[in-house]
């Protein structure tokens, strides 16, 4: 691949386009392992209370990751700003993924709030990614916010089904001008090769790897589907067999 | 230039907010020697895989108007005429065009409305471009166009917006295609009835551009470039763009064309952004036309723009033949014009001169509607109509 | 004197500083982020803010999320 293919977002170039979360391992000792072995450089993580003695996640992050705080827990637009400014006082940067749910049945985001939070963080000077069904005019509102990129999801959260909203991503993928990261839904290298091959500039997984028997192993699995998805991407698609002749008869036989 | 309407050309500050683009600006990254340098470059390979795209890109689109396309005419057509059928099903939209003035103050080399050109002109008054109209309509017409020449002390807005507020109740809808105007000029045109607008920037090659029109309003070229973008800010329903073939080498004026209609779809994702293939004739008048496009490339012209524009109406005007037209529609034409007379007047008020430019096809709405069903296509008289009226 | 910790009431020393109460907790500063009465706390002034009784204080830190 190219060495000057690069995914910026807010002015932050990156090498790697596999995003990696925190959540679901059978043992959060493991996260370095998968970090080196997914070659990630971007790392998702939550905000709770603290329990007494819990020790939080954070001392198994290695210091190069780029950390990206979710709003997960928030059910409106005031709840994730809120979220939003005590994880930047973390210290850890001012990167946010906005998640705004409040409908715990089907975990979908709400696409009118997720838009209001995207609008007043990106004027605290936020890098705001703001997770969102892939909804043309949520994604637009989201550009207009001043969003830094945009988080689609490809199935239901936890589904682990793959592409499932695919014809709406490649909607955003044409329309869209600020990076597309794929989040959600993708429980399989496959799934992240074919949404890089689509065109996704990113994607994001996290229980397709903590939920695997074997994280490090499968980290380096998607680490491979991403990139090979991105140089077929770049690469330009062959031709494939729609499976329909060219029926009609001659539309040009008048010309002489 | 003493002509005091010669004069009266609006010198106004664009209306754009700051960080808004204009096509202009847009334009400039695509100079002429990188679209030449990549319409050479095109390979077969390139042509083939445009046609196995969903979404196409202006670089796709220039290897479909390039030479590289032209073995592959038949798969273009194939392909346009599936979008469009996609798309736009078996019906077309029949329209008329209306002269109701021939009154100019350009000197548009190729026009047979030139200012030099001292045949008599004809302006009708209200009345009578009402008649005209309600005669279209009689006919069955339900799309009018209104023509007017460039003349904005005679044919002003406050006329246009009177002439469209006087036969809107008769229409579905009502197009101007006049002069530039500006904002507030197509806001006044809009509350009184017109819902869409076509302007034709004639040719991108500004240089040319400007040795065409060498005086009038028309002349000032970024001023043109820049209204099909001022009237979809201001709101229009539909707005239409086109080069005259002829007048530059086709690959540049096709290439920006489409471009044009591109960009406008990408900014104002709410118009309807339309599309016109106007062709001169080998001799028209005394204008000698130096890059005369054939059919050939005429089709590849139409097919490319649809497979990279696949829901832009396509319109082709009756200055083609009705059996160029008839080969056009299942391809991807979905708009034509029927009914027409290219001379003010001429229905019901005497026309006294000659048109704007020489019709071939003369075909009535009604016969125009019996040849669309001969082809398997319903003639549409109503496509839309608006309901904030 | 009592305040509340996480929407929890709690019985706490008077006077102390948000910084011994945190550490006291078993807690890395520098890992948890205060919120006392809806106003985020910067970790340089832990040490300087003195609870007071009544006080609603939020104790926060990062989790494994997606």
């Amino acid at each position: 691949m190219q060495s000057s293919d690069k995914l910026v977002i807010g002015g932050v170039e990156l090498e790697s386009r596999l995003f990696i979360g925190t959540g679901k391992y059978p043992d959060d000792a493991l996260i370095p392992a998968v970090c080196e072995a997914s070659a990630s450089q971007v790392i998702t993580v939550a905000m709770r209370r603290v329990d007494k003695g819990g020790s939080g996640v954070m001392g198994h992050i290695p210091p190069s990751m780029r950390l990206l705080p979710n709003t997960s827990g928030a059910r409106s637009a005031e709840e994730a700003v809120r979220l939003a400014r005590l994880a930047r006082a973390a210290g850890c940067g001012n990167w946010i993924k906005i998640e705004v749910i409040s409908d715990t049945r089907y975990l979908l985001p709400d696409g009118y709030e997720t838009a209001k939070a995207t609008e007043i963080l990106a004027r605290e000077g936020f890098t705001v990614l703001p997770y969102i069904n892939p909804d043309l005019y949520v994604a637009r509102a989201c550009v207009d916010a001043g969003a830094a990129a945009v988080m689609p999801l490809g199935a239901p959260i936890g589904t682990n089904r793959g592409l499932r909203t695919k014809e709406m991503l490649a909607v955003l993928i044409e329309e869209i001008d600020l990076p597309v990261v794929v989040d959600a839904g993708i429980g399989r290298p496959s799934h992240a090769c074919e949404a890089m091959e689509m065109g996704a500039d990113a994607c994001l997984v996290n229980t397709g790897i903590a939920s695997s028997s074997d994280p490090v192993v499968m980290a380096g699995a998607f680490r491979r589907a991403v990139e090979a998805g991105r140089a077929a991407f770049l690469a330009g698609a062959g031709a494939v067999q729609t499976g329909k002749a060219i029926a009609s008869s001659p539309l040009t036989g008048f010309l002489r | 230039m003493n002509d005091p309407i010669l004069n009266d050309h609006p010198i106004l500050a664009d209306t754009f907010a700051p960080g808004e683009e204009h096509f202009d600006e847009y334009l400039k990254l695509w100079p002429r020697e990188r679209r030449e340098e990549l319409a050479s470059r095109a390979t077969a390979a390139d042509v083939r895989a445009a046609l196995r795209k969903d979404v196409l890109h202006p670089e796709d689109f220039l290897a479909l108007l390039s030479p590289a396309a032209r073995p592959f005419l038949e798969d273009m057509a194939q392909r346009s005429r599936e979008i469009t059928l996609r798309f736009f099903g078996r019906a077309v939209n029949i329209f008329s065009p209306l002269y109701i003035s021939d009154v100019c103050t350009n000197h548009c080399r190729y026009c047979g409305f030139n200012a030099d050109n001292h045949q008599k002109r004809r302006h009708l008054s209200v009345d009578e471009a009402a008649a005209e109209a309600f005669a279209l309509a009689d006919a069955g017409i339900q799309h009018v166009l209104l023509l007017t020449g460039d003349a904005r002390k005679v044919s002003s807005p406050q006329y246009i917006a009177e002439v469209a507020a006087r036969i809107k109740p008769r229409f579905a809808s009502v197009s101007v295609e006049v002069y530039s105007l500006t904002l507030e000029e197509y806001h006044l045109l809009m509350q009184n009835g017109v819902d869409s607008m076509t302007m034709f920037q004639e040719t991108y090659n500004r240089e040319l551009y400007e040795w065409l029109h060498p005086a009038g309003p028309k002349h000032d070229y970024l001023w043109r470039l820049n209204t099909p973008g001022r009237a979809a800010k201001a709101g229009l329903h539909g707005v239409g763009v086109g080069a005259l073939l002829g007048l530059d080498e086709f690959i540049h004026d096709a290439f920006c064309t489409g471009l044009h209609a591109w960009w406008l779809q990408k900014h104002f994702p709410g118009t309807d952004i339309g599309l016109s293939v106007p062709r001169m004739c080998p001799h028209e008048g005394a204008f000698e036309v130096k890059h005369e496009v054939d059919d050939r490339t005429f089709v590849q012209y139409v097919a490319a723009l649809r497979c990279f524009l696949p829901r832009c109406g396509i319109t082709v005007s009756s200055r083609e033949s009705a059996d160029m037209r008839n080969h056009l529609v299942p391809i991807g034409v979905n708009r034509v014009s029927a009914g027409v007379s290219t001379a003010v007047g001429g229905r019901v008020v005497n026309a006294e001169n000659s048109g704007q430019f020489d019709i071939s096809d003369r075909r009535s709405v009604e016969q125009m509607t019996r040849d669309l069903a001969a082809l398997g296509y319903q003639a549409v008289a109503k496509d839309w109509e608006g309901c904030d009226r | 004197m009592r305040i509340i910790i996480n929407g929890e009431n709690e019985e706490i020393q008077e006077g102390i500083t948000l910084l011994e109460l945190i550490s006291g907790r078993g807690l890395d500063p520098r890992t948890v982020v205060a919120e006392l009465n809806r106003n985020i706390i910067a970790g340089e002034d832990f040490a300087a803010v003195r609870l007071n009784p009544d006080d609603s204080l939020e104790l926060l830190h990062f989790v494994g999320g997606g």
